[in-house]
Parts: C-alpha cells; sequence; structure tokens
C-alpha cells in the first residue's frame, strides 16, 4: 500500500469520509420521501446559521470535547475506554453533591469546587476498571461497558431515593443555588453581542480549550505522556525501558475517566443546573467517534467535537421544522462513525490507488 | 529457444530456472532491477546479499507471490508466468521459507498431504503419503516419524517437513531461504548432506543466505546482489569470502574483529544459581552462574530458545528471577519494586536486546524519542519538574547519529523507516554512550547488513578495552567465536561448559549447544 502524502492523510482522507457519509445520508433521506437539500438546509441554519443555533452547537461541542479528550488519553496507553458514559454520569453525581451541599458564595468559587468533584468522581468510577485490567487482565472494553450500567442504576437509585427533594414527582436532584449558575457565553463581558440570550453554551467552554491544550501537553511533553505513549505502542518495550504497566494503565485510565467526569460541569452545573437522569445523553460513547475522528489528537478532538456538536443541534432541528424524524440525526451520526472511523482505511486505500505512481504491468 | 529439439535435449542444455531482466519496484523502492540469473540443472545455486538487497523479493517473484514489473521468468527453458504459488509448483518449484508454514498441532504426515490431497477422503492420501515418505526418506536421509505431531519436532525435523512437502509435490527446484538460521552446526551439517544427495538425483536448488561460510561450503555457483542489483555471478570455487563481501558491500570489508587480548580486572558481574520460572510454570533457566570481569566478553553460545532469552530478561530487569546477581559486589533485587528496567539502568547496567523492534525501540516513535528510551528520566532530557527537553533530545540525537554513523542522519524519522542495521546503531548509541559497567548485548548483529556488522563489533570491543563488562548472547557461532574472550555455551537453560575461543573450534561448541558432553569437562564456575 502506498504511503499518502500527509495532508492528504490529515485533511483529504476525513474530508472525503465526511463527504461519503453525506452522500448515503442523502439516499436515507430520498429513501423515506423526504428532501436532502432541505435536510441539510435545515441543519445548517438550525446549528451555524444563527447565534442561537451556534450558542446551542458549541454547548454540545463542549461536552464532546471531554470525553473525545477522555478517550484519546486512554487509547494512546492502547485502552479502549468505553466507559466515558458511566464517568460522565458519576462526574455528574459529584458536581450535584458539591453545587447542593457546599455553600458556595461564587461561582467563580464553585466551578473549581465541581471541576475537582466532577474529575474525582469519574476517575473513581474508572478506578475499578482500570484496576481489574492492570492486575488480572480483565478487558477493559468488557468492565468499562458493564460500568455504564451500573452508573446508570446507581444514579437512577440516588435520584429516586436520595437526592429527590421531598414531593417532587421526577427523578431529579433539587436546583443548584443560583451562586453555582455558570454564565453562558452571553453573559460574558465581550461576548454578549454574539451570543443569543437563551443559550446552553457556557463558560465551561474555555475550560474544554484548556483541556485540549493540557492534554496536548501531557502526551507529547511530559515524561508521563511519553510512557503512557511508549506503553500503548508496546508493553513489552514499555518493560525494557523500565516503565511499570500497572502504573501506566492506572494513570491513564484515572486520566481518562476524570476528564469524562469533568463533562458534568458542562451539562449539570451549566445547562440543567440540577442532576436528571441521563444527563449525559449519549455524550460518553460519542466521544469514542470524536476521538477516532480527530485521530487521537487534540486538535482533531476538537475539530471533531464542533463537527458532532453540528449535527447534533442541527439533527434536533430537522425534528422541529421538517416532517424527517429526529431519529434520522442518529442515522446520520452513525453513518459519520461509520466512515469516518470504521471504513477510514477502505477511503485511505482508494485514495493510495490514486496517488500511487502509475505502473506498466508487463508479464 | 529455437525449434522442438527433443524432450531429452532440453531438459539437459537449458537452464533449470533462468530470470530475464526482472525488476520489481515498491512504491519509489526499487526491490529488484532488470534482473537477470541462469541455474543450471542439477546445481546448488547461492543467492547471497545484505538485508534489502532485494533476495527475498527475486524469490517472492519465482514463487508467484509478487508479479514482476518486468522480465520474463523461464523454467527449463520454457517461457512461465507464474501468478501464483499453485502455479509455481506446478512449474516445479517449491519453497522452504525461513518461518516454516506448518500447522503445529497437526502429524507430518497431515502436513504434507495439506493442500495436496487427492480426494474428499483423507485415507486414501495418507497412505500414499506414508508411502511416498518411505521412500524419500531412504533416498535423502530425509528421515521423521510421519506419525509425530509438529510442536513435538526440533526444528530441524521440521526444516525437513518442509522439504518434503516440496518433494512430495514434485519439486525439482526447491528454494530455501536462510535455512541456517534456526539450526546448530551439527543439524546445518545434515541440511547440507541432505542437499547435496538432492543434487546428486537431479534437484536443483536455490539458497538464499547471509552467511559467506555456508557459501563457500555448499554452493556451485553464487549470485551476489546489492541494492537490488545482481552486481556478480561466480564459480564459488572461484572465489574468495573476501571477494564476495567486497561485492556485496561495494567496499572492502574487514572479516575478522581487530582485537587486543583482553586485560580482565576485578569481577564486575557475578551470577550464581539464577533460576528462571516462565509463567507456564517451565523452569527456562536452571540454575545459572557465570562471572565477567572488567574489561572483558563473555560470549554465551546456543540455540536459539535455550534460556539465553531468559538470561539477558533477568539481569536487564524486565523477568523476575531467583538466584544471586552481583554487580561490582553489591547484590541486585531480583524480585519486588526495586527490579525493573529502571533501576538497572541506574546501577550501571544497559542493555541492547535481541528483539530490537519490539522490546529495543518503539517503531512508530521517531529516532529521537528512542534516543530518551529508558533513559527519559535524565535530569539532562528534562526542561523543569514537569515538561521533557525535547529539544535537548533532539540534539543528542543529532550527536550519537553522527558517532555512530546512522544513516540517514535525520533524528525526526521514524524509527521504522531506517534500515535494521541503523535502527541497531541506534540502540547501540543510546546504550553504549551511557558508559555502563556492564554491557547486555543480544544479538548485535541479527538482520543487521555486513557493513554496519563490522561498525557495530568495533563499538562493542572498544568498550571492552574501556574497562567494561560485555555479556554477548549470539546465536552466530562466528560472532561468538570471534567477539568472545570467553564463552560458554548455554544448553536447556543451563551452562553446558565453558571454552576459550583459542583452545576450542566450531565441532565442539556445536556438541555442547546440542547438550552432549564429554562427561568430565567443562562445568561452569
Amino acid at each position: 500500500m502506498t504511503r499518502l502524502p500527509r495532508w492528504a492523510d490529515l485533511v483529504l482522507v476525513p474530508l472525503i469520509s465526511l463527504l461519503l457519509a453525506g452522500i448515503i445520508s442523502a439516499l436515507v433521506i430520498l429513501a423515506i420521501g423526504q428532501s436532502p437539500m432541505e435536510a441539510l438546509r435545515t441543519m445548517v441554519t438550525g446549528a451555524l446559521g444563527s447565534a442561537y443555533g451556534w450558542g446551542y452547537t458549541l454547548y454540545y461541542a463542549t461536552s464532546f470535547m471531554f470525553t473525545g479528550l477522555a478517550v484519546t488519553v486512554a487509547f494512546h496507553a492502547s485502552l479502549f475506554n468505553i466507559g466515558g458514559e458511566g464517568q460522565a454520569q458519576l462526574g455528574g453525581l459529584g458536581v450535584a453533591l458539591v453545587c447542593l451541599f457546599i455553600p458556595w458564595p461564587h461561582w467563580t468559587l464553585a466551578l473549581p469546587g465541581a471541576m475537582i468533584a466532577g474529575a474525582l468522581f469519574g476517575a473513581a468510577w474508572a478506578a475499578i476498571p482500570a484496576y481489574l485490567q492492570a492486575k488480572r487482565g480483565s478487558h477493559v472494553v468488557i468492565t468499562t461497558i458493564m460500568f455504564n450500567y451500573i452508573a446508570a442504576a446507581l444514579i437512577v437509585y440516588m435520584l429516586v431515593n436520595v437526592l429527590r427533594p421531598a414531593g417532587q414527582m421526577d427523578p431529579a436532584t433539587a436546583r443548584f443555588p443560583a451562586a453555582t449558575n455558570l454564565p453562558t457565553l452571553h453573559e460574558i463581558p465581550g461576548l454578549s453581542i454574539l451570543f443569543d440570550k437563551q443559550i446552553p453554551a457556557n463558560v465551561t467552554l474555555f475550560v474544554a480549550l484548556l483541556a485540549c491544550w493540557l492534554v496536548w501537553l501531557l502526551l507529547w511533553r511530559t515524561r508521563l505522556g511519553y510512557e503512557i505513549r511508549a506503553f500503548g505502542r508496546s508493553e513489552p518495550a514499555a518493560l525494557y525501558a523500565g516503565i511499570s504497566p500497572f502504573r501506566v494503565t492506572m494513570i491513564a485510565m484515572l486520566i481518562s475517566g476524570g476528564l469524562a467526569g469533568l463533562m458534568s460541569i458542562n451539562n449539570v452545573m451549566g445547562e440543567s443546573e440540577r442532576l436528571l437522569q441521563n444527563s449525559t445523553e449519549g455524550a460518553g460513547f460519542i466521544g469514542i467517534a470524536v476521538a477516532l475522528m480527530g485521530r487521537n489528537h487534540p486538535i482533531g478532538v476538537f475539530l471533531a467535537a464542533i463537527l458532532f456538536g453540528f449535527l447534533f443541534q442541527g439533527g434536533a432541528e430537522l425534528g422541529l421544522w421538517t416532517s424527517i424524524p429526529i431519529e434520522l440525526r442518529t442515522v446520520v451520526q452513525g453513518l459519520v462513525i461509520l466512515f469516518t472511523g470504521a471504513l477510514d482505511h477502505m477511503v485511505r486505500m482508494l485514495l493510495g490507488l490514486f496517488f500511487a505512481p502509475r505502473r506498466t504491468q508487463v508479464a | 529457444m529455437t525449434g522442438d529439439t527433443g524432450k531429452e535435449r532440453q531438459a539437459t542444455a537449458a537452464p533449470a530456472i533462468e530470470l530475464r531482466g526482472i525488476s520489481k519496484a515498491f512504491g519509489p523502492v526499487q526491490a529488484n532491477k532488470d534482473i537477470s540469473i541462469r541455474v543450471a540443472k542439477g546445481t546448488i545455486h547461492g543467492i547471497i546479499g545484505e538485508n534489502g538487497a532485494g533476495k527475498s523479493t527475486l524469490m517472492s517473484i519465482l514463487y508467484g507471490f509478487y508479479k514482476a514489473d518486468s522480465g520474463q521468468i523461464l523454467i527449463n527453458g520454457t517461457p512461465t508466468a507464474i501468478p501464483d504459488s499453485q502455479a509455481a509448483i506446478r512449474a516445479g518449484i517449491g519453497m522452504v521459507f525461513q518461518h516454516f508454514k506448518l500447522v503445529q498441532n497437526f502429524s507430518v504426515l497431515e502436513n504434507v498431504i495439506l493442500g495436496a490431497e487427492d480426494g474428499a477422503l483423507l485415507r486414501p492420501s495418507l497412505a500414499k503419503a506414508r508411502k511416498v515418505l518411505g521412500e524419500l526418506a531412504a533416498e535423502y536421509e530425509l528421515d521423521v516419524d510421519p506419525d509425530e505431531v509438529i510442536e513435538e519436532l526440533s526444528v530441524g525435523h521440521q526444516q525437513r517437513v518442509e522439504i518434503l512437502k516440496a518433494l512430495y509435490r514434485h519439486a525439482d527446484i526447491l528454494i530455501l531461504d536462510e535455512p541456517t538460521g534456526v539450526l546448530t552446526p551439527a543439524e546445518a551439517d545434515h541440511l547440507f548432506r541432505i542437499l547435496r544427495n538432492l543434487k546428486e538425483q537431479g534437484k536443483t536448488i536455490i539458497l538464499i543466505t547471509h552467511k559467506l561460510r555456508e557459501i563457500m561450503e555448499i554452493t556451485d555457483t553464487v549470485s551476489v546482489m546489492r541494492r537490488g542489483e545482481m552486481t556478480a555471478t561466480v564459480k564459488t570455487a572461484e572465489t574468495s569470502p573476501e571477494e564476495l563481501a567486497e561485492l556485496m558491500v561495494g567496499r572492502k570489508v574487514l572479516l575478522d574483529v581487530a582485537k587486543t587480548p583482553a586485560q580482565p580486572g576485578r569481577v564486575v558481574l557475578e551470577v550464581e544459581n539464577l533460576r528462571v520460572v516462565d509463567e507456564d510454570k517451565v523452569e527456562r533457566l536452571k540454575g545459572i552462574s557465570l562471572k565477567i570481569c572488567a574489561g572483558e566478553i563473555l560470549g554465551i553460545a546456543g540455540v536459539a530458545g535455550n534460556g539465553q532469552s531468559e538470561l539477558l530478561a533477568v539481569l536487564g530487569g524486565i523477568a523476575r528471577g531467583t538466584g544471586i546477581i552481583r554487580l561490582n559486589g553489591d547484590q541486585i533485587d531480583l524480585t519486588g519494586q526495586h527490579s525493573d528496567g529502571q533501576s538497572r539502568r541506574a546501577r550501571g547496567i544497559a542493555h541492547v536486546p535481541e528483539d530490537r523492534q519490539h522490546l529495543g525501540m518503539i517503531m512508530d516513535f521517531s529516532a529521537w524519542e528512542n534516543t530518551a528510551f529508558g533513559y527519559h528520566h535524565d535530569p539532562a532530557y528534562q526542561k523543569n519538574r514537569w515538561l521533557m527537553d525535547n529539544d535537548a533530545i533532539l540534539e543528542n540525537t543529532k550527536g550519537k547519529m553522527e558517532r555512530f554513523d546512522v544513516r540517514p542522519p535525520i533524528p525526526t524519522l521514524s524509527a521504522k523507516s531506517f534500515s535494521g542495521g541503523n535502527q541497531q546503531k541506534i540502540i547501540l548509541a543510546r546504550e553504549i554512550e551511557r558508559n555502563p559497567d556492564l554491557l547486555l548485548v543480544g544479538q548485535p548483529t541479527r538482520g543487521v547488513d555486513i557493513g554496519a556488522i563490522e561498525f557495530i563489533h568495533k563499538r562493542i570491543v572498544e568498550l571492552r578495552d574501556a574497562g567494561k563488562a560485555v555479556l554477548l548472547v549470539s546465536v552466530e557461532l562466528d560472532e561468538i567465536m570471534s567477539l568472545s574472550d570467553r564463552i560458554a555455551v548455554m544448553f536447556d537453560g543451563k551452562i553446558m561448559g565453558e571454552r576459550l575461543p583459542e583452545g576450542t573450534n566450531e565441532r565442539e561448541l556445536g556438541l555442547l549447544m546440542a547438550g552432549i558432553t564429554d562427561g568430565k569437562t567443562g562445568e561452569a564456575a
């Protein structure tokens, strides 16, 4: 197989994959008797055509950045953390407890407190699968999936039996005190002109951007990142170099779980301002697609998160303004994941034929 | 070919194989450039060349694995297209690969008929194969128990099964790719006897190897390949190892290692009763004891898989063991927290591992990242408490690449883009420049071209001359003989005996490697 030039590998392959996913999506929309152009127009105007739309797109993107980074860090240690969903839900629990039971004077203090709690709870939820993997070799894919279910059940229990205020019907906590409410992008001086009032995107976006940079720094500039990447590429070589597999597995999974847990300052603290059942809305799983598409690099994760934010918001608009069912959003996402993640190599191979020097075939 | 001259005449006159102008490119790499060669019927024809010279590509074309970009193949004078290995077999070509293609839990008989069954029912095929195998065994000294399961056989016997497989498919032309790499000297001798028998029966044999000694010993004609081209074809009787080496590398090569007698100093490494049990509870080291002094190279000879890897692994902190290891008089922890690669390095043990691609480096990492591998805690490589100083490592790598003549000297290139020899130089530079008290080095020149071998040997001897202890593990007896100051032979996890290189020969070492001692001599100190 021919090696592609770097630009083709980084830019062309994802673009063509996306295009293919778009074409198939269009065919599906055609097949249910709707207009693909109409759908595309609705999605683009709904997600990117207004300050309001951007407010939602960026809100979703913020969550996906955290979960995408979570998958990325674990992936570099050759650990496939599918448990982002559960870790993020547990993070939400941590955030809720801190917001409800500590009397914060101001959001600037509440935010770091909630970040620590969210990260700790997320990391703790990743710690058990990590330990089982590191000590007993129980595959982290299996255990993290199982921990997603346990997390969901635990949250329901907590909401129904412990945290639900007396007299409230729905399984949710009480509203967080006003002092813990995070400013939306509209409320930030300087950005207020750009963004609409009723948007969920909030200061957490900046925390996510900071996290992207810190993860990059961690992976490519620190000893720990070096050890994580070395271990991920070759465990025997890591042993040779005196890198402890146990230590790296544990740390990489804890960081991964922590990042997933951090997500909940966006949705729980920033948006709903109370802990709901299924607060994560599948962001943990979308993080896997985001990391895959972002080639496990923070810059790629950032871009892919924006793309998936667009798909999420645009898809919601579809359900709102057209007779295309909202479930189609899932179809489109699925196709994007299929093409950018799973069929990535197919595109690369086809491109390889294109870039290969012409050969003469003589028997 | 002009006219029909009758089968008889054609068979004797035409070469068994003739390649005309074969070229093959992989992307920008020209693996074979306009190669023409004639292999006469009933001869043993050697093809020699460095790694990456294009020998394997050429043979893969002949066996139908690759399609040549241009050129023609003639078998017994007839132009033949070989699009796949089935066509090669029909044309009478058999191939014995370096890595055997046998089903481990099948019997010899089952392996032989696999893919060559006569019908849906196995019984007639097996009966026929049993009969044929009996005949072949008698004819060529190719005796193997037909009912034995492959995994129970020694490597030498497995190789015989591969040869039998080819002969069972009526191969007249047999290609062997690096056949002696895994054999003891005695097994190699036996193989050569088989090959001579085959030749006498009119079979044509192509032997691919990088070992000059084998070429000189058994071939009639030898072709030399360099960088995808066939640089020469000569009669073996009319050439010398020196000439062949020069043809392979393209310059004069020093085949023998130039070194002065050792000046052993104080004892650096002392190993007593070292035992290693692996994950399957098999004892891999059964009480090893040895000593290495400063300024001395101890060579460990032995067929691969007799505990040498485990010895290196324990000394290098990769595996756990029991027993006593003392470095400069201080006992080293063999278990627990202080028994890893980091603590060994801190004590002054450097390790050039046998398997450089899986242990010694991270192939996806760049050369400079690999320069820090294992030493990434070195304060010189840190910018501050948190961040590594990548620029410093990069600069350091540039210097190392220059001093160790790594080509191309580009530190940002990924390790996998370097040739085997240059990868090895990157590792050696990393380990030797640490100025260790003890250097563990496994298979220093495996998969390394002749030009680089000379360089690597020189560096190892230099380290010895600087008063350091070296433990050398190699399956290449030549290398052990020429580099070591003392030789210990390992067999089945034990040291069979120690010899001085000037007081022994390959025959004696070969017997020890096969586990045969003449009773009294040479129990390890």
